[in-house]
């Protein structure tokens, strides 16, 4: 399940499409390809260009990190009623469970709501869909890139690239890109950046 | 590393590219509490033996056991408890002296930069051209001495250079020739000053400046611009009573009124502390209020306040990332704002300070508003000035009003305000206008936005509605407004991104005197490059 065939971005066609755009399918490779949006037309409206989105490998290491904690909570949870004999550790196990298995059930739609897209002169960035946020970073703006990638993440071959600027507020972290990709990213935001710097 | 023609011209001694001593009483003026401490210590220790010494009428009501000092002459030991005590006193200056002769500082062409420490030695290094701003504080005791502290704010988390003490004289000139670097401007032009300054006639000028400011006591009067904005103090106290902290200590006191009635009387004694904290809390912000004024340099806009220590801050063109115009309920009636505003303080946005640089104007009118708001945005036309005040700070009028407004069908969302609430992208900066009880106006120029955010909830989503918010540097002003028609704020997102790249790429603030506009200065993304190496 680590090797998910490549499938070629059906959107990448798009008229908008900028010079930006590195190294032909990597950022592409491994990823969904369809965004999700909420079904009410009063949605924040796509526009248009080329939307990049996550990795399908996201959803798994999500799925099994949240198992893996929902696990635990259940094993201390038995292990506090069965050999100490405390009947109430069930209330908060059970909120825990209820609210881990909720996540579970949103995370796939959640994965697919996540996107971004190299214009001209700034990246855009968007996510939620109960919640939709869509954020514009010029270039220039820039501080640093950041990748991060934990020992799960490696099995899957993915990593978490953020993005910071001088506002603490802007918040864009792109949270499973391949790697290829987010080392691809990295360095033409970078390079990128540094063609179009400005001050704070 | 810096072209020596350049900074052989500086003005001031201390920044001709060499290492410089600070203040001679600055171990003394930094370590003075410490001694102070030590100092109360062994007094307290020893008054009854003091009063004792002083009063021997008193001396033999009593005697304590296991005394030290009794211990000492007791046992002959004077000369070797006078010998420790010498030792120690010694010690304390040797240290001192060191800490003083290993603390030095050097302004280059380039940056400022602060070594200290006799073991663990630092070395700070400040780019000018990430320069914020300037502070420069007087505390009371320093005041008294002549003596200075300038604090170089940098861009980021705890980047401040920080130079204590200097006195006053020449914290003033050190201030200036940091602005005037940072500003790009050619040294050679602005100084008149004959060559370079040897090193040890500079280290001379500096301890016989110093000696100067001791025996004058008093600070040395120095050439401050003329105020644009001036504060009675009448106004002042009148504004902070009817702040909203004076309506919390009405309910307070209803509240104990009411407790004393139901419940027992003795919950009435609780109104002394509750009025002793409030008079404290009124009183240093009346204090640190007090004596302010606000100027033109040309380095940048000067503001100056503080009663017992006085703080005087540069804040040079193009640093200031958001602007907030406020106006509490209860001064309506006065017709008062006040101004804060978000800038990159080299502090953490919750530190008490933080929020005290955050107040460029404390009390104005609206003549004091346009004024000050005037300095920091000299470019705004007549025609733009009507728009921002008639529409942006005493909200609509009639059918003309500019803004993008909460639509009717969300009126819900913000039942009091739905009319005001609303947003306008003028060529360079987003106009937020809020609040119906607590009028307040954002002014977001579009050169210093980080980023635009667009974001939407299922609340709004039901009424087809969207918020929109622009990113500056953390502080005290919010840069969202909610509840805008969706299409509405996709369009304002759409341009303001546009518009926000066209800003940034034309803003030349950063080197806001450097003459002419096309030189992308190699020596500025040099300093860069190597500032994020480092980090």
């Amino acid at each position: 399940m680590t090797n998910t065939p490549d499938l070629p971005n059906q959107g990448s066609a798009s008229p908008t499409t900028t010079d930006l755009e590195p190294g032909g399918g990597v950022l592409d490779a491994g990823t969904y390809d369809r965004l999700l949006e909420p079904r009410s037309a009063n949605r924040l409206p796509l526009g248009d260009g080329t939307w990049h989105l996550l990795s399908r490998n996201y959803v798994w290491v999500r799925l099994i990190s949240t198992l893996a904690v929902l696990a635990l909570v259940l094993a201390a949870a038995v292990v506090g009623a069965v050999l100490l004999r405390l009947g109430w550790v069930w209330i908060p196990a059970g909120v825990v469970t209820v609210v881990t298995v909720w996540t579970l059930v949103i995370l796939p739609r959640q994965a697919r709501a996540y996107g971004y897209q190299l214009r001209e002169d700034d990246l855009v960035f968007r996510r939620g869909i109960l919640w939709q946020r869509m954020v514009a970073v010029p270039y220039g703006r820039m501080q640093l890139v950041d990748i991060t990638h934990g020992p799960l993440d490696r099995v899957f071959g993915i990593a978490q690239l953020k993005l910071v600027t001088a506002a603490a507020t802007t918040g864009v972290v792109i949270p499973g890109l391949t790697q290829p990709a987010a080392e691809l990213l990295r360095d033409t935001l970078i390079a990128v950046a540094e063609t179009r710097r400005t001050g704070l | 590393m810096t072209d020596p023609a350049a900074v052989a011209d500086v003005r001031s001694p201390l920044s001709d590219g060499e290492w410089h001593r600070l203040h001679p009483l600055t171990p003394v003026l930094r370590g003075g509490l410490f001694l102070v401490v030590v100092l109360g210590i062994v007094i307290t220790n020893l008054r009854d033996r003091i009063i004792g010494w002083l009063f021997p009428a008193v001396a033999d009501l009593e005697r304590y056991e296991a005394d030290p000092v009794d211990y000492v002459v007791s046992n002959n030991l004077i000369l070797l408890a006078l010998v420790a005590v010498l030792a120690v006193l010694l010690l304390l200056l040797g240290g001192f002296w060191l800490s003083w002769r290993f603390h030095t500082l050097r302004i280059t062409g380039d940056d400022v930069e602060v070594r200290s420490g006799i073991l663990f030695r630092t070395h700070r290094r400040a780019p000018l051209d990430r320069v914020q701003g300037v502070n420069l504080t007087r505390p009371m005791v320093a005041r008294l001495l002549g003596a200075a502290k300038l604090e170089v704010v940098g861009a980021g988390l705890d980047s401040n250079v920080k130079l204590e003490y200097l006195s006053t004289t020449n914290a003033e000139a050190v201030r200036a020739d940091i602005l005037r670097l940072a500003s790009g401007r050619q040294l050679a032009r602005a100084s008149d000053a004959a060559g370079s300054v040897p090193r040890g006639r500079a280290a001379v000028a500096t301890v016989s400046a110093a000696l100067t400011g001791l025996i004058d006591g008093a600070e040395q009067p120095v050439a401050e611009p003329a105020s644009v904005v001036h504060i009675p103090p009448g106004r002042l106290i009148g504004s902070r009573l009817l702040s909203g902290s004076t309506l919390w200590l009405l309910v307070v006191v209803a509240a104990i009124i009411v407790g004393s009635v139901v419940g027992t009387p003795w919950v009435l004694f609780t109104l002394v502390p509750a009025a002793l904290g409030f008079a404290a809390y009124w009183f240093r912000t009346i204090t640190r209020a007090l004596r302010y004024s606000i100027a033109p340099t040309p380095s940048g806009v000067r503001i100056t306040f503080g009663l017992f220590t006085t703080i005087t801050e540069t804040l040079p063109p193009g640093r200031v990332h958001a602007f907030e115009i406020r106006q509490p309920l209860l001064w309506r009636g006065c017709g008062w704002w006040s101004i804060r505003v978000n800038r990159l303080s080299g502090r953490s946005a919750n530190d008490a300070q933080s929020q005290q640089f955050a107040d460029v104007l404390p009390v104005g009118t609206r003549d004091d508003v346009e004024r000050v708001l005037r300095l920091f945005l000299p470019g705004i036309s007549a025609a733009q000035w009507q728009e921002l005040v008639v529409h942006g700070l005493l909200g609509p009028y009639d059918e003309s009003d500019p803004y993008v407004t909460t639509p009717r069908r969300a009126w819900w969302l913000r039942p009091l305000s739905w009319r005001r609430n609303g947003v306008l992208l003028t060529p360079d900066a987003i106009l937020l206008r809020r609040g119906l009880i607590w009028r307040s106006l954002v002014i977001l120029p579009l050169a210093r936005l980080q980023s635009v955010a667009l974001s939407q909830g299922p609340i709004g989503r039901s009424q087809k509605a969207a918020t929109l918010t622009g990113h500056t540097v953390a502080g005290q002003v919010p840069g969202a407004v909610g509840a805008l028609d969706r299409d509405d704020a996709v369009a304002v997102w759409q341009q303001a991104a546009t518009a926000v790249i066209e800003a940034a790429a034309s803003d030349r603030s950063h080197r806001w005197d450097a003459a002419p506009p096309a030189d992308p200065t190699p020596t500025t993304i040099a300093t860069i490059d190597e500032e994020e190496g480092r980090a």
